[in-house]
């Protein structure tokens, strides 16, 4: 166990450095200038040439690679181009913004897609098949722009239950646990749940109506086990399958939706994200997709971790 | 008569009563503002984000010498003195000029404005040797105030600049550059980022909270100078929503009070809503910037006017849901600068025709051009609709054009490196659709028309050359009588339209939307606004 452990951490490593590599290089293979974040349209050559010097930007992209990454392994990701703040300190900050939705939306995407999944299994054909079916192709299919919208009319606009936007009636500085700051969090955790709910209602689905059909089912049924206890070994084989499934959406929900964020104004990594790449402020956006795929990285990792630890066959 | 301790009853009964409705008489009024903008303009004295930043942390936070008169909305406004009260010309050398700086005057941290503070901020954005040089205010500014050779201080309230050459516009540059406090820097450790979060400057606000992304709370300063600029409410929070339909969501839903730039389908709702819409004469033109070089389709005169006659300017208004104003010229019929041009900008699509005839050209044999533009961004307006509108409406006299989409900030690239560099014209890119600002002479006319400034010199994009248009800028520069000044900007902007420099389309109007709570707002004829005239 200990080995595959190792093992596991040994395979991260040169993951997280191809993530360094992608994360900088991308972003000077889009089009357009970073020092459009603060030279005005009409800035004069001589202005646009004692930035890119002032900025380091005038360096070869390898040598500016290798800097930012000396700094990076010390913890300093560097200067935002655009607002001169520490740009550690912005993803750090937008994280955790993002990590109170990504949380609110997994628990829901996952408990839900578990709950409604295993319904479906269990009673495949019937109307709660059908109904957790629907619901899983809407999940997935449906445009989140457009389900934040429709969910901001219809509970901010027409019934006034929820805030259109915001993070807080003071901001997410002065975010607090109680419901004036919680109802907040709600339509833009419910309309990025929608996915993780759809995915893994049809996950759970597909294992759970497999599983009944093995003949390992058959043989604890015929020893006149329980439906409880027959559950349990259901769940018990399907887990390692579902957990690394939910791990990948928590990945994704952690990485914030742009447009979710956007149409909510939540400052998390998907609303930082958006800026940075409208102002093509490069510390900023290397930092962020770094710090993203690093959690992304780290989610997958917990997740080998664990299944072993649910199926020892895997360990093996 | 009733006792004494009777009456001392009463009045102790009534003291709470008193205090509570003193307190509620002197309750804290608040303006929340929902902006356009991504995050918050930078704090620290000039503003990033363009002219439209300069309203929220820049003429709030900060004073130039030279202001702009922004809080009439019925007349354009005009340079008015701002830590300056006077300027003027040196008779013996008109690259000189001296400002008389206010006396009294005190930036938010208690410091005195004085000469050395003028110095001391021309040194932050135009010397990199000095120690405050900040490379990003620096940047804002420096395109913005080009003139300047040199600057010394006189004595504690004079101070002498030096232009290029002679200048006699020079005074309008000066509203793009503020004055932050030094003792404030020194403060914060000689760290321009941490004075990001506690500026310093002698504006009618101060900034009481920063949240980078989410909010700005400005405060009114009880102590601001000029007091026909005192803010009308306590307190300005600043929200960033940059999706349009969030910011009218929040609006309806009374999580902010005023908003910018409504989305034009929500307008209907906004209006049957109770909320108001206001929109101003803008120094905003959204046009084709044509390219006049050798082998251009748009040399031909004839093909530019016809291009100008073949929009329906009011259709145009009609799809922005009449957040536009049809163009006559590059400057708003009601410019001091617009002259009297024989050519008239309309909808005649007879005219046109002929036009293209005579050039050789029609529907069925059509000139085929392609036009560099952005996908949308700021003061594009809705800028895929409406580029297709053009489309099909030059269709119609026998243009045929095709587009080459980028983003934005690539356009401006294009447009910096002019209609001849291989970017475009190896391109085949003729005409470049960019909304430009025309809030000074210089912004408005000069840029586009002298030939000092064709591209990569400056953005006379197309490479527009015309003689008696050089001459009478070159008058500009030289004439310190303003109406005189006004006279020759008028000549070379009737001329710009004659010639049919640009395919004019609309003007924008820079709208808002207000709740009911707002009870005043004056929008200036300028993308400079004045926030100290919202009253609540």
């Amino acid at each position: 166990m200990i080995a595959y452990i190792l093992k596991r951490l040994l395979y991260a490593v040169p993951i997280a450095l191809s993530v360094t590599v992608i994360s900088f290089v991308l972003v000077f293979l889009a089009p357009g200038d970073p020092l459009n974040a603060i030279a005005p349209a009409d800035a004069p050559e001589e202005v646009i040439t004692a930035l890119k010097s002032a900025y380091g930007l005038d360096k070869p992209v390898p040598v500016q690679y290798g800097l930012w990454l000396w700094r990076a392994l010390q913890g300093d990701l560097g200067t935002s181009i655009a607002s001169g703040r520490a740009v550690a300190g912005e993803v750090m900050s937008a994280v955790g913004n993002t990590f109170l939705l990504a949380g609110l939306a997994a628990g829901v995407g996952v408990t839900l897609g578990c709950i409604l999944g295993a319904l479906a299994g269990y009673r495949s054909g019937g109307w709660i098949d059908r109904f957790a079916s629907t619901l899983s192709v809407i999940g997935v299919s449906i445009p989140h722009y457009w389900l934040g919208l429709v969910l901001t009319i219809v509970f901010s606009i027409w019934l006034g239950w929820f805030p259109a936007m915001g993070a807080g009636p003071g901001g997410s500085e002065a975010w607090e646990w109680n419901w004036e700051h919680f109802r907040y969090l709600i339509l833009p955790a419910l309309t990025m749940a929608v996915i993780p709910l759809g995915i893994i209602t049809r996950t759970v689905r597909a294992l759970v109506a497999d599983m009944l059909e093995q003949e390992f089912v058959v043989a604890l049924r015929a020893r006149g086990l329980s439906g409880r206890a027959v559950f349990q070994h259901i769940a018990k084989n399907t887990a390692p399958t579902v957990l690394a499934v939910a791990g990948l959406q928590i990945g994704y929900l952690m990485g914030g939706s742009i447009l979710v964020e956007t149409v909510f104004a939540w400052p998390g990594t998907g609303f930082l994200l958006n800026t940075a790449i409208f102002q093509r402020d490069i510390p900023l956006l290397q930092g962020t997709l770094l710090v993203l795929c690093l959690i992304f990285v780290v989610l997958n990792l917990l997740v080998d971790i664990l299944q072993p630890l649910i199926d020892p066959r895997m360990g093996r | 008569m009733k006792p004494f301790y009777k009456n001392l009853a009463r009045w102790l009964m009534a003291a709470p009563l008193a205090f509570a409705l003193h307190g509620s008489l002197h309750a804290e009024t608040v303006a929340r503002y929902g902006i356009s903008m991504a995050d918050i303009p930078l704090t620290t004295g000039q503003p990033d984000r363009g002219a439209g930043a300069y309203q929220f942390t820049g003429h709030t936070l900060y004073d130039p010498l030279v202001a702009w008169e922004a809080n009439v909305g019925n007349r354009p406004g005009k340079l008015v003195p701002g830590l300056a009260t006077d300027w003027k010309v040196n008779p013996k050398d008109q690259k000189k000029w001296t400002f008389t700086l206010r006396q009294g005057v005190k930036f938010h941290d208690g410091s005195e404005f004085k000469a050395d503070a003028v110095v001391w901020n021309l040194d932050k954005v135009l010397n990199d040797k000095s120690p405050q040089f900040d490379a990003k205010q620096s940047a804002q500014v420096r395109p913005r105030i080009p003139s300047i050779a040199s600057y010394k201080k006189i004595d504690d309230y004079t101070v002498e600049i030096t232009t290029k050459e002679v200048d006699a516009l020079f005074p309008y540059q000066l509203p793009w550059f503020l004055v932050s406090s030094p003792a404030q820097w020194e403060k914060m450790g000689k760290d321009w980022n941490k004075v990001a979060s506690q500026p310093s400057g002698t504006g009618p606000f101060k900034l009481d909270k920063l949240v980078p992304r989410e909010r700005a709370d400005l405060v009114k300063n009880g102590a601001y100078w000029d007091k026909n600029r005192m803010a009308k409410t306590d307190r300005i929070v600043l929200v960033p929503i940059p999706d349009a339909m969030t910011r009218a969501n929040a609006l309806l839903t009374g999580q902010v009070d005023l908003i910018e730039t409504p989305p034009p389908d929500v307008l209907p709702q906004l209006k049957a809503s109770g909320f108001k819409i206001v929109q101003n004469v803008t120094p905003h033109v959204w046009p084709y910037h044509f390219s006049t070089l050798p082998g251009s389709p748009w040399t031909d005169i004839r093909v530019r006017k016809a291009a100008n006659l073949a929009i329906d300017r009011d259709a145009v208004v009609q799809l922005m849901s009449g957040l536009a104003k049809p163009a006559a010229g590059q400057v708003d019929s009601t410019s001091t600068w617009f002259g009297k041009p024989t050519f008239k900008l309309g909808y005649d699509l007879k005219a046109a025709k002929a036009l293209m005839a005579e050039a050789g050209y029609s529907k069925d044999k059509p000139l085929k051009a392609k036009v560099i533009i952005a996908q949308g961004g700021t003061g594009q307006m809705l800028s895929l609709p409406m580029n297709e509108f053009v489309q099909q409406s030059l269709a119609e006299v026998g243009i045929d054009i095709s587009f080459e989409v980028v983003e934005l900030e690539n356009l401006y690239l294009h447009w910096r490196s002019g209609a001849a560099a291989d970017m475009n014209k190896g391109k085949g890119i003729s005409a470049i659709n960019l909304g430009y600002v025309t809030a000074d002479p210089f912004y408005a006319i000069s840029r586009f028309a002298d030939s000092k400034y064709v591209a990569p010199n400056g953005v006379n994009w197309g490479g527009y050359k015309n003689p008696k248009v050089d001459e009478a800028l070159d008058k500009v520069r030289t004439t310190f009588d303003t109406k005189v000044q006004n006279e020759l900007l008028s000549f070379v902007h009737q001329t710009m339209v004659d010639d049919a420099l640009m395919l004019w389309v609309v003007h924008d109007t820079n709208p808002h939307a207000l709740s009911p709570k707002v009870k005043e707002f004056i929008q200036a004829q300028h993308w400079f606004q004045d926030l100290t005239t919202i009253r609540m």
